[in-house]
């Protein structure tokens, strides 16, 4: 059989997919979250249930939203809250197994920047700040976090911390009390990490095909922990990256039609 | 009782210099026209509130309307950055903006709050971000378990604008969809303005349906296509090539303000702005 050709944004939404557990609650932020969480629906996931902070629970878009609020999300969706409710009764009051969240900085805990890239008062990049992100963080049962490999976004020392992964390691975020595990996973374009039992610091568990561990070292901005036995993401399948591609044409089409 | 007036007249009548002001609307029903005729009528030193300033407040922030903003997400949706918010913010151009930053979560709680006739709204929230100094969050014990838990100050507007499918002729309001938090900011404000795409005999709406009665709102004004280039589900979908565009009007000061001066100053009404713009 002919090797299947596949780009590392493919490898990196594919491999985010396969963590959905078929029938979780799934609250999604937009980008590269929004198009795994599809895709995991499209694939082994039907029956999972998701949910944009828009507060359309339920939803089943057939081409990614470009925004939170598309209409696409609540045409397709089971129903449409508001959003106290979305937030207070559904998401802070922890309906949610699985939140997944997109980063433009993380660092060794898996917390989260997606406010500034620079100093607050004079940013090098102003990025939109939290909006659902830090409750999502907060109070879903499990959190994916899923961004491109760099050492610009792996960093030592975030920013600005908008939201709160592992805090400082340990057993720090426990007495935060937050209602949530935290992050379980983050799914770069390079491999997958996850966070130490005891000492919660990133471990990179996972390549993916034809990436070395020394490729994922060097794209990480702190000394990376490296587990004893690193796995090799399985191949992309035949009919995975079938439906991502269908997708992604769907989607492409129906935004530039909307002229 | 709500007035039936033209959006002009609504403007006018109850929107003030300094003024705080929340044009809701979560991505849908975005009231574009309320908040070009407030460009067009001038008004100054607002404190503007929106839970996701995108190209709307980017407008007002730009044209000189606003002294201050407060929200929990800004960006133009699915494209980027907001130049005119980030030159009012880093630059003080055209005057300096004063932000006060939240989360999503606190500011759902702070209308509510506001709607409620509370001081606060509280949640667990806020803890172990760098938010806290950006907002005026506050943390308080509950006084049932001890427990540490954010206060937000209540939103309370001066004037609410939001942007609805219909109004019937008494001037109750039906809106769905997507309809974030826009029933919270007219129940927490001292006037509120509704901008419909038509004026029908009957709602004909279900029970249960988000209705505004008429006599929790000041003013309904028509305006058809008033939420452009947002959408209103049911009537028109959303202008993404509008959302694209923005950034490359947005990026420069000269270029921004042509275009404000062009379709905003020199247009009459909102008819005439999209009349003007499916030209171009």
């Amino acid at each position: 059989m002919a090797e299947l050709q596949y780009t590392a944004d493919e490898m990196m939404t594919i491999a985010a997919a396969r963590m959905v557990r078929n029938g979780t609650s799934l609250f999604v932020g937009i980008g590269l979250p929004s198009a795994a969480a599809n895709l995991a629906r499209l694939t082994h996931a039907p029956d999972t249930v998701l949910i944009y902070e828009s507060g359309t629970i339920g939803t089943k878009p057939n081409v990614l939203p470009l925004s939170i609020g598309d209409g696409e999300l609540a045409e397709t969706a089971d129903t449409v809250v508001g959003i106290v409710e979305i937030f207070n009764y559904w998401l802070m009051g922890g309906k949610i197994g699985l939140g997944f969240l997109g980063a433009a900085q993380i660092d060794k805990y898996a917390n989260i920047n997606s406010t500034v890239i620079g100093p607050y008062g004079k940013p090098k990049v102003r990025l939109p700040g939290a909006g659902g992100a830090p409750a999502i963080a907060a109070s879903c049962g499990e959190v994916l976090i899923t961004l491109r490999h760099s050492p610009k976004a792996f960093v030592e020392k975030l920013d600005f911390r908008t939201s709160g992964g592992h805090m400082e390691g340990g057993d720090s975020r426990e007495k935060l009390r937050f209602p949530g595990k935290g992050p379980v996973a983050v799914i770069t374009d390079l491999g997958v990490l996850t966070p130490d039992p005891v000492t919660k610091e990133l471990t990179l568990t996972s390549v993916h095909p034809g990436v070395t561990v020394e490729q994922v070292v060097a794209a990480t901005g702190w000394p990376l922990k490296v587990a004893a036995e690193v796995k090799t993401t399985p191949l992309p399948t035949a009919s995975e990256l079938q439906v991502l591609r269908d997708l992604n044409e769907r989607t492409a089409k129906a935004h530039a039609g909307q002229a | 009782m709500a007035k039936i007036l033209s959006l002009q007249e609504a403007i006018a009548e109850f929107v003030r210099d300094g003024d705080t002001v929340a044009l809701e609307g979560f991505t849908h029903l975005t009231p574009y026209a309320a908040g070009h005729e407030i460009i067009r009528q001038k008004r100054r030193n607002l404190k503007l509130i929106r839970m996701t300033p995108d190209v709307l407040y980017d407008q007002m922030i730009g044209a000189g309307c606003a002294a201050k903003l407060q929200f929990s997400w800004g960006g133009n949706p699915g494209v980027g950055s907001l130049h005119r918010l980030r030159d009012a913010v880093e630059k003080g151009w055209p005057q300096p903006l004063e932000i006060e930053e939240h989360e999503h979560a606190g500011m759902a709680v702070a209308y509510a709050a506001g709607a409620s006739h509370l001081p606060f709204g509280i949640l667990r929230g806020y803890v172990g971000t760098d938010l806290t100094p950006h907002t005026t969050v506050k943390f308080i014990d509950c006084p049932f378990t001890g427990e540490k838990l954010a206060a937000v100050k209540a939103i309370r507007p001066d004037v609410s604008i939001i942007h609805a499918q219909k109004a019937d002729k008494a001037g109750n309001v039906l809106l769905w969809g997507i309809v974030g938090a826009q029933k919270e900011a007219i129940m927490a404000a001292g006037r509120s303005i509704v901008t419909v795409e038509e004026i029908v005999d009957k709602l004909d709406a279900p029970p249960n349906a988000v209705i505004l009665p008429t006599w929790v709102v000041s003013a309904v004004a028509q305006v058809k296509c008033g939420a452009f280039p947002s959408y209103t589900h049911g009537y028109y979908p959303r202008s993404n090539a509008f959302y694209k565009q923005w950034d490359g009007i947005s990026k420069d000061r000269d270029t921004f303000t042509a275009w404000i001066d062009k379709y905003i100053m020199n247009t009459k009404n909102f008819d005439e702005f999209r009349a003007l713009l499916e030209k171009a």
